[in-house]
């Protein structure tokens, strides 16, 4: 593998990518020790950065660690943690674990997406939320749980639900 | 800490930080400060007590006092009734679901009575961000014996003698694991610890590290003291942020100390540890998989052998051990091996830690000998089946395993006994059923995990898992005949013998052990118009190819 430090690669900088985002992710890049090995590393870290991972922002990594475009996606794609879509203000997230299923789980992410009108993986069209069924939170005393970026909600019921889109719609 | 009369253990894991027992921290601080008793009083932020449905918790030592589901508020209580005027405070105090009066110390509590802790020891007793708490209750050495005192070989047969067996599920005897990689002529070689706990409900690597990072390091040195290791990895979810945060801290203190680094003890031994993160797959708790995704790659599994021991990281010879194998070591340097065996079955020794979860009344984390029995693990400990419903089914090892009823549940627990009913170990999630759960939706539900988890390297994997799926949503929406049932069971027993890696060769467990024990359930589908949904009611997540 090329070392990364004496490519020098252009930034497809646009209006949703601005350029001291890339600067940001160049300077992460060129002060890794090696490269080797650390393409799951740079992808979280672009992620962080961007808050998602465009082909853009794919290939321009790709191109700064002499891989092709392909491996760097074939890794984005196989990973449930990478996402490619933009995210909304609020990430809001449904436990889909074994424990949380059997207390109700699949009941709770129906009627979310039902008050949301968006499937999963789907931003709402405010912009507000993103919803996401995720694999265990590891909080299963307080099956099911939803959380909203940092905060969480146990025991949540369907009522509930109402309640909860309220407090970050306003 | 000798100046301190109180101590006040708040359990700082993640099933309680989500009902807010950092604030419930702060308060305890705050008002323990205004009322002049700060010096008197420690407040000590813990990990894992095990006991999660009843989060969160606070215990005051030496009182041996155990608070339940303390909120915010109630941190005012307990500094002006307990600490100042010395009375419990009687509405946070357990109380059995079954009985009215209000339990006071922990070890009276049924929950931790039938408990015996070795890899869980620390947790809920210590502060894991505080290295010397941990070296207080002996930590660190056994590391210090095993490099100064024993040779690599006395190491390794003291391991092997124990009988600890792989904790991760697969159950492979930890020593000879050892040995086999020690054997390897190479120059380099690596210590790998797997924390990629993907099975959905299972938490216990993540309460580990959390509440007990250290020994986790410390055993990890041991091992690479035995195999020549000089270079450690933890592999850890990236789900885990609060359990990364800890061992971060962790290893700058022990590196801080000289525990990690060149020359530890004085000796020619020099050993560090690298994080890894993962970034959402189940199959790389699979070691040839993790291995890939270690180096970057699609966390892919390789055709064995070669095995890790001989090519692993970088091609070089690698250790995988799991999280929970790893906290066990410690102990057994210490206290022999001959301690070690003497706990658990003929075949399985030691303790095993399982997080339950469910339809039970005391949902946690519980570690218990070997050999003990469903029975007493879910009526006794973890307090039967809530509103006075039926027990119906367990399931253990997560989307690997298989369903146990009630004629099961006088089997002494094991390796081998679990395999023999159908299910296996796995990694220690155990999920209890009622009934109102309809078993094919639980096997549904366990298919579309795997599915969606398979890697697409093999195509019994890829393709078969996918048909599986397909096939139960056609009967469970009504729509299947007789033959597809038949099917069904053809399908699962190929993917089983054909799939590539230990995922998919074990994702039909569940179709197959709920067909064995709840076959008039498939057949109710297929037959009645009027078939029993239960309360599972199974909506499929994405609706590729469903045409019903």
């Amino acid at each position: 593998m090329t070392k990364p430090q004496t490519i020098s690669v252009t930034k497809p900088v646009s209006e949703d990518l601005p350029e001291e985002k890339f600067n940001e992710l160049e300077s992460f890049i060129d002060h890794l020790e090696t490269t080797k090995g650390a393409l799951i590393e740079i992808l979280h870290k672009a992620q962080d950065i961007f808050g998602y991972l465009p082909r853009d922002v794919q290939l321009y990594i790709a191109r700064k660690l002499g891989i092709p475009g392909a491996e760097v996606f074939g890794v984005v794609s196989f990973y449930s943690y990478f996402t490619t879509k933009p995210r909304g203000k609020h990430t809001l997230s449904i436990c889909m674990g074994t424990a949380c299923f059997v207390r109700g789980a699949d009941k709770v992410i129906e009627k979310f997406k039902e008050k949301l009108g968006v499937e999963s993986n789907e931003i709402t069209e405010d912009g507000l939320f993103t919803l996401r069924d995720v694999r265990c939170i590891g909080a299963c005393g307080l099956a099911p749980v939803v959380t909203v970026g940092d905060k969480v909600y146990g025991r949540v019921k369907e009522e509930d639900i109402d309640e909860i889109i309220k407090a970050y719609r306003g | 800490m000798a100046s301190t009369r109180t101590n006040i253990m708040v359990c700082c894991g993640t099933g309680c930080l989500a009902s807010e027992s950092e604030k419930v921290l702060k308060n305890l601080e705050v008002i323990a400060k205004a009322r002049g008793y700060a010096e008197e009083v420690q407040i000590i932020k813990t990990g894992c007590f095990g006991f999660c449905e009843q989060g969160p918790i606070v215990k005051v030592e030496p009182d041996n006092v155990f608070y339940v589901r303390v909120s915010p508020k109630d941190a005012k209580d307990i500094i002006d009734e307990h600490i100042i005027k010395g009375r419990k405070v009687e509405r946070l105090l357990y109380m059995e679901p079954n009985e009215n009066e209000r339990i006071k110390k922990q070890e009276d509590m049924p929950f931790y009575k039938k408990q015996l802790r070795v890899a869980l020891k620390n947790c809920g007793l210590i502060n894991p961000e505080d290295v010397y708490e941990y070296i207080a209750l002996g930590g660190y050495e056994a590391l210090g014996k095993a490099i100064t005192k024993m040779t690599r070989d006395q190491v390794i047969d003291t391991v092997k003698r124990s009988g600890l067996r792989g904790r991760g599920g697969g159950g492979f005897p930890t020593g000879l694991k050892w040995e086999i990689t020690k054997k390897q002529e190479s120059d380099v070689k690596f210590m790998i610890c797997n924390a990629d706990e993907g099975d959905p409900g299972a938490f216990m690597d993540r309460s580990i590290l959390e509440g007990d990072p250290h020994s986790v390091l410390e055993a990890m040195a041991i091992g690479a003291y035995a195999i020549g290791a000089d270079k450690g990895i933890i592999y850890i979810r990236a789900e885990y942020p609060l359990a990364i945060a800890r061992l971060n801290t962790a290893l700058k203190q022990a590196r801080e100390l000289g525990l990690l680094g060149k020359n530890i003890f004085g000796t020619d031994f020099s050993f560090d540890i690298n994080l890894k993160y993962g970034a959402g797959a189940f199959v790389c708790g699979e070691e040839t998989a993790l291995i890939n995704s270690c180096e970057g790659k699609r966390g892919e599994p390789n055709f064995k052998p070669p095995y890790p021991a001989e090519e692993g990281y970088w091609g070089h010879p690698t250790c995988v051990n799991n999280v929970e194998t790893f906290a066990n070591i410690p102990s057994i340097i210490m206290k022999g091996a001959d301690w070690f065996a003497a706990m658990g079955t003929e075949r399985s020794k030691g303790t095993k830690v399982f997080a339950l979860a469910g339809k039970i009344n005391n949902v946690g984390l519980v570690e218990v000998p070997m050999g003990i029995t469903l029975r007493e693990i879910i009526f006794d400990i973890g307090g039967g089946i809530p509103k006075g419903k039926k027990f119906k089914a367990v399931q253990t090892g997560g989307p690997s395993g298989g369903v146990i009823t009630e004629e099961g549940l006088d089997t002494p627990i094991d390796y081998d006994s679990l395999i023999e009913r159908g299910s296996m170990m796995g990694s220690g999630g155990m999920i209890v059923m009622d009934e109102d759960d309809n078993m094919v939706n639980i096997a549904k539900f366990y298919l579309e995990f795997t599915m969606d988890e398979a890697c697409g390297r093999c195509g019994p994997g890829r393709i078969g898992t996918k048909r599986l799926f397909e096939m139960l949503h056609k009967i469970s929406s009504g729509k299947a005949t007789m033959a597809d049932l038949d099917a069904l069971k053809q399908l699962a027993y190929m993917v089983k013998d054909s799939s590539l890696c230990g995922l998919c060769q074990t994702a039909p467990n569940p179709v197959i052990s709920t067909m064995k024990h709840f076959w008039d359930e498939y057949v109710a589908l297929v037959k009645d118009e009027d078939h029993p949904q239960g309360e599972g009611r199974y909506v499929p997540k994405n609706k590729i190819g469903m045409k019903s």
